[in-house]
Formats: structure tokens, sequence, C-alpha cells
């Protein structure tokens, strides 16, 4: 699994840069995560720009990728593309996780 | 009507650009397709990544029949939670068995009936697919349990059968979104 972990100021962007986050990706996802999670900034947003497609094992993996951070750090979610976000909203868990439109908006308010 | 799989799919060695290198040398992954572009099977091996090579085969015959994306989002979604709950549950006990496909693409509906030889639902019925709680405190929130509530969601029909020591599950989608 291929994350990007950059950091922007106060933010740790981490960037999946593979298209899915599926059964077969869930474990090796939660994996890398806790990996890009281990250090840097405690406000962390998961850049889901390039995947296309989350089934409940990647959004359960999302979730657990949550659940395992320490009590000082956050996970937000930004760029989620269509299929995407219909998992998120048919399964109300887009009332869990603050979720940003635009990554790009975002890296440059950060770095502004 | 009585189905019988195919004891053993011809091996496939698949090279699409997109699997993380090493992924795609290591594949023990089958999927054969056979029938007309609107009537077609697949017959893949219970695997995670068959599952993926399953979903975007469909998926891409999809978009050359002239299903909307939405339409076709909601097909890979509800099918991808039907086909790992085969992987999963039905053939949890390890030994790699095969799944098979049918899909009828008719002018208002999408048909999908997928049969496996694993383990039969719990009381021979379906699930009844109740949404986990995704309020509470954050080390309490589901991680999972939201697959049959997605299929059935998702889904115009779901039907279940347990035939000849086979499961039978159908799902039908309306080609125009409600």
């Amino acid at each position: 699994m291929d994350l990007q972990s950059t950091y922007h100021n106060d933010m740790n962007i981490i960037t999946v840069a593979e298209a899915r986050i599926d059964a077969a990706a869930a474990i090796r996802f939660k994996d890398k995560m806790r990996d890009v999670t281990s250090q840097g900034p405690t406000h962390i947003v998961l850049d889901l720009s390039n995947v296309t497609f989350v089934d409940s094992s990647g959004l359960g993996a999302i979730v657990a990728a949550m659940k395992q951070l320490s009590g000082n750090q956050r996970l937000d979610l930004a760029g989620l593309t269509t299929d995407v976000a219909k998992v998120f909203r048919l399964t109300r868990m887009d009332t869990v996780f603050v979720i940003h439109d635009d990554i790009i908006a975002l890296k440059a308010r950060a770095t502004g | 009507m009585t189905i019988s799989l195919p004891s053993k799919p011809v091996q496939q060695v698949d090279q699409r650009p997109g699997y993380p290198r090493g992924e795609q040398l290591k594949r023990d992954i089958a999927v054969t397709v056979d029938g007309t572009p609107t009537d077609f099977t697949l017959t893949a091996r219970a695997s995670e990544l068959a599952v993926r090579d399953t979903l975007l085969t469909v998926r891409s015959r999809l978009l050359a029949e002239g299903v909307s994306d939405e339409t076709s989002g909601s097909v890979e979604l509800a099918m991808a939670e039907a086909l790992n709950n085969i992987v999963e549950h039905a053939y949890a006990t390890g030994e790699s068995r095969d799944i098979m496909l049918k899909v009828s693409i008719k002018p208002d509906r999408l048909c999908f009936l997928l049969c496996d030889g694993g383990a039969p639902l719990p009381g021979l019925c379906l699930p009844q697919g109740k949404l986990p709680d995704p309020s509470g405190p954050r080390d309490d929130l589901p991680e999972g349990g939201f697959g049959w509530f997605l299929i059935r969601d998702l889904a115009e029909r779901v039907a279940y059968e347990r035939r000849d020591g086979m499961n039978h599950l159908t799902l039908e989608f309306l080609r125009a979104a409600p």
C-alpha cells in the first residue's frame, strides 16, 4: 500500500497513491497508516483524491486507522471521489470524520 | 436450473498496470468470462484479488453497455460486499474455491446471480443488514458489519436460495437511478 506522507506546517497530509482500498488492501493500509502516523503533526489529513473505490473492508480500515491514533491526534479526510463519498454517506460515517472537499486549498492554507 | 462449477478455471497472469509491483507476480487468480456482451458468466477463484478483477471486469462491461456511472458505482459496491462475503465467510475454511457470477444487462435492469459451493448463510436466510451505530466515542466506532446493509440498500431486489449444496444470491438493480 503506497501512502505518501508530507508535512504542511501543522498537518500531516497522507496521500493514498493507489486506486482501491478494498478487502485485498485493507490490512496493509491499516498497518501502513500506523507507520506514517507514528510521528509528525498530530493533525492528520488522509487525501483520498486518487482513490476511486472503497468497500466496507476499506471503510473499516480507515476507521481502524483513526482508532489506533493516540488521544491527541485527529484524522480528517479530503478529496473524496464520487463512489467513495457514497460509501461514507450510506454508512453515515461521513458524520464521524471532518471531510474537506479540496485538498489543494487545504495545502495552500496549511502552507500559507 | 442446476448450475455446476468447473473444477478449475484457466490460470491467467494479469499484467495490467495499476497493481503494486510484486503483487501481480504472486497472484493466484483466474477470472474467465464467457458469453455475449450483455449476458455473460464469470468464473473466479475465491480470493480477494480475484474479487477485485471480477469487479473491474463487470464495471468495464457496464460502462461499455452505457450504464450510468452512478448505477455502476452502486453495482460495484454491492457486488464487492457480496463477493467478499463469499471469500471471507462461505469459503472461510481456507481451501480456494470458485465463484460463478452470471450477469444479464437488460434495457431496464441489471441482474446478477452469484453461485458458490461454500457454507450456507446462517439460518438459510438473508441477514437483516442493520446499519452499525456510527455515534459514540472513537474507541467504540464500528469497523465492520456494513456489508449486508450496503447490499440491501443499493440493490433493488435481493434474493437468496440454498440449492443442491450451493448458495444462489440474486441481486438486481434498476438502470435508471430512482
